[in-house]
């Protein structure tokens, strides 16, 4: 028995000195989704803790698939992680709600990072109501893929940065062999790497600044949406809708189907890595509408506001948008950094494709559209556009109704 | 007198002590979030968990709700086409299963198979399968001339595809029940009617089928019920995005729908106490129904 509470007391003494160094060392978590950019994050943490003894940084990496749902409950909570990444699609949905914390007067003072090292379009994403609540990450523009062998057999010149809609389409039809089931182009079903461009190329919007009106009935939005639905339905330059939910697009694409294909930056390091691609496709800017225009989205780094340590979270977040994170992040070539400066070590990572335009195309970027209930809305614009595609409806009566109903959600926002 | 009582206390204590922890687990993951479910249904949700009452507004709304009701037809739809067709060729398949023959067992289990193969991974294979452009299915009906269908894109054929990969992935499961069930009837019967001159077609039908009905029966509400309750093949067969979603949703995916894509909690509670109400309402009348032609031994 008397051994036993000295061993007792032994513990007591313990804990209570290792608990006493725990109080000296702040412990921050930070949370994001995708395992691919775990060792970056990883060694840009430990970066950060070499220079600051008293923090330490703690990664958690939960799945695309349960990332949302579980950080509304952590919201729902007040039980949010102190830094985490956020997307356009959710970010004014946690800024409109208090969860999290603007950077402004921070920003202000550092020494470190302004916001002018980041495109603007993209850091304008995390600006809510005048507050800015991220620091962009990195960032993705949308790009006109082509199949350079299908264009060799076919005959026909390279897509180049003066390509208008017109230029595009009719390349389009004639690439298309519906014999041997090649087509022209793969009209994929998509907002950020679709229809979103060729609206704003059309002159039109999708949601207006201050999130109040939906455009998708005006006439320049019709425009933009009939570009995709035409090619499918009238020129027959693309699968139909049914093929493509069958056979993904992009798959179409690395196989050889279909020519040309949208998509963003992102998927550079899948088609270096795919061995039919690897060699026979290559990139240039998106043809031109009435205007030049793409869509830019980047992830950002958030504050919650339930943290109790907000000014070592700053810290933290403030290391992640300066040039040595982006430095350790750029040297990966998984995604381009939000950071300008460090941007060409991207773009000479995969050298036969011109990623140069992905960068120049920054000059006519428009942030991806959202408002604080993003997510319910652009589902609701997938579904109602989704006849159209399918040929079963017209594109004028489809914007009318996606017009009606995400219109409807806008004015819940302000109830 | 005393002492018995005594015993008894004790008795109960350790008897209700060793169910404590069931009946715990029942009231805390199943019965309260029934309640809460059922007090959410009238509530109009927000972001990040703030509601308010919201009376009938959600039962009101799904009153106007053409998708829902559609999403409904389609789930009696996908009930009627595979719960009886499913469990006919369970029984045919258990019975061919409970004679002596070799390699009886590898039998069992590859008709078992389905039942151990994660879902995502049978959702994969039968998707390939029935892709229209590259799939081996429409690669075999061509070779005999047909030209196939886009099974999983065209409205007239996707609930179809739907239902035959719900079977499939359906009888190992009930096959094993009906086996056991088999092997609970006493051969004296099949003895006598041989005897008789009965075949073994009329023995099929006068012993087999009303010997095997308790376990019919059993089938038959378990099979309902999951059902009514499909998702995950709607999930992974079909997505969310796809052309024919609206003909194929089932009530559960729209709820999932409400629910995890709208964040609204509200009208999913009020869609899921409907659905409870219909499943439970259907279970009655089967057990209502069950004195006409269960026979229990």
């Amino acid at each position: 028995m008397k051994r036993f509470s000295i061993v007792l007391v032994l513990a007591l003494v313990a804990a209570l000195g290792l608990s006493a160094l725990a109080q000296a060392q702040v412990t921050l978590s930070y949370r994001f989704w995708d395992l691919n950019q775990a060792p970056a994050m990883e060694a840009i943490a430990r970066a950060f803790e070499a220079k600051n003894p008293g923090i330490k940084i703690e990664i958690e990496v939960i799945p695309w698939s349960q990332y949302w749902t579980n950080l509304e409950t952590a919201a729902t909570g007040r039980n949010l992680p102190d830094v985490f990444w956020l997307n356009a699609t959710n970010f004014e949905l946690y800024a409109s709600n208090n969860m999290l914390v603007p950077l402004d007067d921070w920003l202000a003072k550092s020494d470190l990072i302004s916001l002018d090292d980041y495109p603007p379009a993209l850091a304008a994403i995390y600006n809510y109501r005048g507050k800015q609540y991220a620091i962009p990450k990195d960032m993705d523009t949308i790009g006109l893929w082509y199949n350079k062998e299908l264009f060799d057999a076919a005959g026909i010149p390279y897509p180049n940065a003066d390509w208008t809609w017109d230029d595009f389409r009719e390349a389009a039809i004639a690439l298309t062999d519906e014999e041997n089931q090649v087509w022209g182009f793969a009209a994929e079903l998509s907002l950020q790497s679709g229809f979103g461009n060729t609206i704003y190329q059309a002159g039109g919007y999708v949601v207006n600044e201050d999130r109040t009106k939906a455009g998708l009935a005006e006439p320049e939005a019709i425009e933009g949406l009939k570009f995709w639905t035409d090619l499918i339905n009238v020129d027959k330059a693309s699968p139909s809708m049914a093929q493509m939910t069958d056979t993904e697009p992009i798959s179409l694409f690395e196989s050889g189907r279909a020519a040309m294909y949208f998509t963003g930056s992102w998927n550079a390091v899948r088609f270096n890595a795919n061995e039919y691609t690897k060699d026979r496709v290559d990139v240039t800017v998106l043809p031109k509408g009435k205007q030049r225009a793409v869509i830019i989205h980047g992830l950002g780094n958030v504050i919650a506001a339930n943290t109790k340590h907000r000014e070592e979270a700053w810290k933290f977040v403030e290391f992640l948008g300066s040039r040595e994170a982006m430095e350790i992040q750029a040297a990966t070539g998984t995604v381009i950094p939000s950071y300008m400066a460090l941007q060409d070590t991207w773009v000479k990572s995969i050298p036969q494709f011109n990623l140069q335009i992905f960068l120049d195309q920054i000059e006519w970027a428009v942030p991806y559209p959202v408002s604080v209930r993003a997510r319910h809305w652009q589902q609701l614009l997938t579904d109602c556009l989704t006849p159209a595609w399918a040929g079963e409806i017209s594109i004028e009566e489809a914007a009318q109704e996606a017009q009606r109903q995400v219109q409807e959600v806008l004015d819940s926002e302000r109830r | 007198m005393s002492g018995i009582n005594k015993k008894k206390l004790q008795d109960w204590f350790w008897a209700y002590f060793m169910i404590l922890p069931t009946v715990a687990g029942t009231l805390i993951f199943s019965i309260w979030p029934l309640i809460q479910s059922f007090y959410l249904s009238f509530t109009e949700w927000g972001a990040f968990g703030s509601y308010d009452w919201g009376g009938t507004v959600n039962f009101e709304r799904m009153l106007g709700d053409s998708v829902l009701w559609q999403a409904l037809r389609n789930t009696i739809v996908f009930t009627v086409g595979s719960v009886p067709f499913g469990i006919a060729l369970s029984i045919i398949v258990a019975v061919l299963l409970n004679t002596k023959i070799r390699g009886m067992s590898t039998y069992r289990t590859l008709y078992f198979l389905p039942v151990v193969t994660m879902p995502v991974a049978v959702a994969m294979v039968w998707r390939w399968l029935y892709n229209a452009d590259f799939g081996l299915l429409n690669h075999i009906l061509s070779t005999v001339g047909i030209a196939g269908p886009r099974w999983l894109t065209d409205p007239n054929y996707a609930m179809i595809s739907l239902i035959i990969v719900s079977i499939w992935s359906s009888i190992g499961y009930n096959m094993v029940i009906f086996l056991s069930g088999l092997q609970g009837i006493s051969k004296q019967y099949y003895e006598a009617a041989e005897i008789d001159g009965a075949n073994s077609f009329v023995q099929f039908f006068r012993i087999t089928l009303p010997m095997l009905s308790p376990t019919i029966f059993f089938v038959t509400v378990t099979s309902l019920i999951s059902s009514f309750q499909v998702f995950e093949l709607i999930f992974t067969m079909i997505g969310i995005n796809s052309p024919v979603i609206r003909h194929t949703q089932s009530v559960v995916f729209y709820f999932y729908r409400q629910a995890f894509v709208n964040m609204d909690k509200g009208y999913a509670a009020a869609i899921s106490l409907v659905l409870f109400v219909i499943i439970l309402g259907v279970t009655i009348v089967q057990f209502r129904l069950q004195k006409r032609w269960v026979h229990y031994e």
